[in-house]
C-alpha cells in the first residue's frame, strides 16, 4: 500500500495536467482534420460533413500543381531516405565496429551535429554551397540537400540498435568460418534491420515534410508538397489545404505505426 | 589415468605474451595441449585464461611468442581461417536464425551446400538430443538447451580443437553437473581436443585430463587433477584448488627425504621434504581438511593438542574448527558416516588433531 503514494497517478491534478498537455499537442491537428471534412468555403464555420475538399485536391484548379508537387515530394523522400540510410548504416558500422580509432568521438559528433544546427543556417549554407559550385537549382539540388540532412536522422535509430548488438555475434560468425563481409551480411545486417527500417522511415518523414531547406534550394517553378502548400496558403487558407494536410498526417501516422510495429515484433522474438 | 604425452601436440603455446596498453594480461606462458585431451585453463577472473583462449581462437593478436596448431603457426591467421570453434560464455546464438540454421552456419561458411549443412546440423543436434527443437528460434529455448545448441554449432564443422569459454557458468547447479558429464562424454565420443576455461576448480577437477592453473597472467602449475590437488607447487595453487589449511611452519632438520618441522606453539611434525627446503626455513604447509582427523587421545607421536571451537554440518561432511593450544586454527573435515561421526567431538572438547600419512605438503612460495 505504501507503494501507492509514489504512483505518479496519485499526484494532485495528474489527470487535469495530462489532459491539458494532450489538448495543446493535438487540438490543432484535430481542428485541421475535422475541418477538412467541412462542407463550407469558410475555414471556421461548420456546415456539415463532406468530402468536397478532398475531391477539390484531386480535381480542382490547383490539383495539377499539387499532383506534381506530391510526386516530387515522394520521389525525393524515397531516394533521400534510401541513400541516407545506406550511408548512415556504413557510418554506424565504421564508428561502432571499427575498433578504437582517432577522432571516433569527433565522427559521432560530426554526424549528429546537424540535428542541433538551426535549420535556417543549414538552408543558407546549402544554398551558398550550390551557388559556389555553380549547380543550377532544381530537383537535383533538393535531393542532394535532403540526402545530406537526412543522414543524422537515419543514423540515430541505426546506431542505437547497433549498440545493443553484442560484438560476440560477429565473433561467433567469424569463428564459424565467415569472412568479415559474410559476418556483416549474414549476422550483423539482419540483426540491425529493425534499426535500419526505423531509420529509413524517420528519414522519409523528415524529407517528406521539410520546408525551410527545400524552399531555399529549390529552383523557380519546382515545388514539393510543403512548398506548394505554403505557396497556396499565401493566397489565403482554403479548406483544400486542410484536406492535403490531413492526408500528409495520415501518411505520417501510418509510417510511425509501421515503425512501432516493426520494433515491437522484434522485441517479441 | 590416460596417457596423453605420446599423442601429437594439438596446440603449442610458446612464450605467449599479451599486452593491452600498459597492462600485461599474459606473461610468457608456454604450454602444450595434446590431441584428444580435455584440457582446462583454471584461474580466478583476470588471470589471463580467457585472453589465452581468445588468442587461440584468433580474437586477440599475440603481442609476443607463437601459437601453433598441429605444428602450423596460426598466430597470424584471422579467426575464420583457423580450424577451431568456440562455445561462447553467453552462447552468442544468432537470434534471427533457427536452431538448425545456427548449427549449420559453420558448414555453410565452409562452402557446403545448404542441404548438406542442414543434414549434418541435424545429426549433431541428434547427438545433443535437441533434434525436436531444430525449427525453433534460440530465444524459445531454455538456458540449458541454448547451451547445447551452442555446443552443437561449434562441433558441427568438426574443428580440430574446441574452445569453451566458461560455457556452464550461466546454468544452475544441477544442470551444470549434468552438463559437465555430458561434455566429458562428448569429448570422448568425438575425439576432439577440448580447451575449457573456468574459474570453478570443482568443474576443472571433474572434467579435465589435465589442468593449467593460472594466476596474474602466469602459469602456476600444470598437471592432472590429482597432481594439482595433492601436490600443489605453491601457495596459490594449494589455496585456489579446494579447501586447505595453510599453516606457517619452521623447518628444523631435513634428512633422508623427510623434513622435521614445528608450527606455532611448538607442535612438531614430520613430512615429505621438497626441493629447496633446508633447516631454518620458514615456509608454508598445506594440509587438506579431509586428510586430518580428530581423536581423544594421541595415536602417534605427532598430534596437535587443541580445543574444538565449532562444528559445521554441511550434509555430506562435518567441518570442525579446532584451535591448537597456543597455535593456529585448523579446519578438519569428517565424512558424515558412522566412522566419520565417531571422530566428531562437542564444542569445547580437548582433542588431538592427527595427520594421515603424507597429508602435509611443504610449499616453497
Amino acid at each position: 500500500m505504501a507503494m501507492k503514494s509514489y504512483d505518479l497517478r496519485q499526484y494532485p491534478s495528474f489527470k487535469a495536467i495530462t489532459i491539458f498537455c494532450l489538448f495543446i499537442l493535438y487540438a490543432p491537428l484535430l481542428v485541421v482534420t475535422v475541418y477538412s471534412f467541412n462542407d463550407s468555403v469558410s475555414i471556421t464555420n461548420w456546415e456539415g460533413v463532406s468530402l468536397r475538399w478532398y475531391a477539390e485536391v484531386f480535381t480542382g484548379a490547383e490539383s495539377e500543381k499539387f499532383k506534381i508537387a506530391a510526386r516530387n515530394s515522394f520521389v525525393i523522400a524515397l531516394i533521400a531516405a534510401s541513400a541516407s540510410t545506406v550511408m548512415a548504416t556504413f557510418a554506424a558500422t565504421a564508428i561502432l565496429r571499427g575498433g578504437r580509432f582517432k577522432l571516433r568521438t569527433a565522427s559521432f559528433g560530426l554526424i549528429s551535429l546537424p540535428l542541433m544546427v538551426p535549420e535556417i543556417v543549414t538552408a543558407v549554407a546549402t544554398l551558398i554551397f550550390f551557388n559556389a559550385i555553380g549547380v543550377d537549382r532544381g530537383l537535383i539540388t533538393i535531393l542532394l540537400a535532403h540526402i545530406a540532412f537526412c543522414i543524422p536522422f537515419a543514423y540515430l535509430p541505426i546506431s542505437a540498435r547497433m549498440q545493443g548488438i553484442e560484438a560476440t555475434y560477429e565473433q561467433a560468425a567469424m569463428d564459424l568460418y565467415a569472412t568479415r563481409a559474410k559476418a556483416f551480411t549474414r549476422v550483423l545486417l539482419p540483426l540491425m534491420m529493425p534499426g535500419i527500417i526505423s531509420g529509413w522511415l524517420l528519414a522519409f518523414i523528415v524529407s517528406l515534410d521539410d520546408f525551410i531547406i527545400t524552399n531555399f534550394v529549390k529552383g523557380a517553378g519546382v515545388e514539393t508538397l510543403p512548398t506548394a502548400i505554403f505557396g497556396s496558403v499565401k493566397q489565403g487558407i482554403k479548406p483544400n489545404i486542410m484536406a492535403i494536410s490531413t492526408m500528409l498526417l495520415g501518411v505520417s501516422v501510418v509510417m510511425v505505426t509501421l515503425s512501432w510495429l516493426i520494433s515491437r515484433r522484434d522485441n517479441n522474438k | 589415468m590416460q596417457l596423453h604425452s605420446d599423442r601429437p601436440i594439438a596446440v603449442d603455446v610458446r612464450d605467449a605474451v599479451k599486452v593491452y596498453g600498459d597492462f600485461t594480461a599474459l606473461k610468457r606462458v608456454s604450454l602444450s595441449i595434446h590431441d584428444n585431451e580435455f584440457f582446462t585453463l583454471l584461474g580466478p577472473s583476470g588471470c589471463g585464461k580467457t585472453t589465452l583462449l581468445r588468442m587461440i581462437a584468433g580474437f586477440e593478436d599475440v603481442t609476443e611468442g607463437s601459437i601453433a596448431l598441429f605444428g602450423e603457426p596460426i598466430a597470424a591467421l584471422p579467426p575464420h581461417k583457423r580450424p577451431v570453434n568456440t562455445v561462447f560464455q553467453n552462447y552468442a546464438l544468432f537470434p534471427h536464425m533457427t536452431v538448425l540454421d545456427n548449427v549449420g552456419f559453420g558448414l555453410e561458411m565452409l562452402g557446403r551446400s545448404k542441404s548438406e549443412a542442414r543434414k549434418r546440423a541435424g545429426e549433431v543436434l541428434d547427438m545433443v538430443q535437441l533434434s525436436q527443437f531444430s525449427s525453433r528460434k534460440p530465444s524459445q529455448l531454455s538456458g540449458g538447451q541454448q547451451q547445447r545448441v551452442a555446443l552443437a554449432r561449434a562441433l558441427a564443422p568438426q574443428p580440430k580443437v574446441l574452445l569453451l569459454d566458461e560455457p556452464l557458468s550461466a546454468l544452475d547447479l544441477k544442470l551444470r553437473k549434468a552438463m559437465q558429464l555430458e561434455l566429458k562424454h562428448l569429448q570422448r565420443e568425438t575425439g576432439i581436443t577440448f580447451i575449457f576455461v573456468t574459474h570453478d576448480q570443482e568443474e576443472a577437477l571433474t572434467m579435465s585430463d589435465r589442468i593449467a592453473v593460472m594466476s596474474a597472467g602466469e602459469l602456476q602449475q600444470l598437471g592432472d587433477a590429482r597432481e594439482i590437488y595433492e601436490r600443489p607447487k605453491n601457495r596459490f595453487v594449494a589455496d585456489f584448488i579446494g579447501d586447505t589449511n595453510l599453516i606457517e611452519v619452521t623447518v628444523d632438520a631435513v634428512a633422508e627425504g623427510q623434513a622435521k618441522c614445528h608450527l606455532g606453539g611448538g607442535h612438531a611434525l614430520i613430512c615429505d621434504a621438497v626441493e629447496g627446503v633446508k633447516a631454518g626455513d620458514k615456509v608454508h604447509m598445506s594440509m587438506r581438511p579431509e586428510r586430518l582427523f580428530l581423536s581423544e587421545e594421541p595415536i602417534a607421536a605427532e598430534g596437535f593438542r587443541g580445543t574444538v571451537r565449532e562444528n559445521i554440518f554441511i550434509g555430506t561432511d562435518i567441518t570442525t574448527i579446532v584451535a591448537l593450544n597456543e597455535g593456529p586454527d585448523f579446519t578438519i573435515r569428517a565424512s558424515n558416516s558412522s566412522r566419520g561421526n565417531s571422530r566428531v567431538f562437542d564444542i569445547g572438547a580437548e582433542v588431538v588433531v592427527n595427520m594421515e600419512q603424507g597429508a602435509g605438503r611443504l610449499l616453497t612460495d
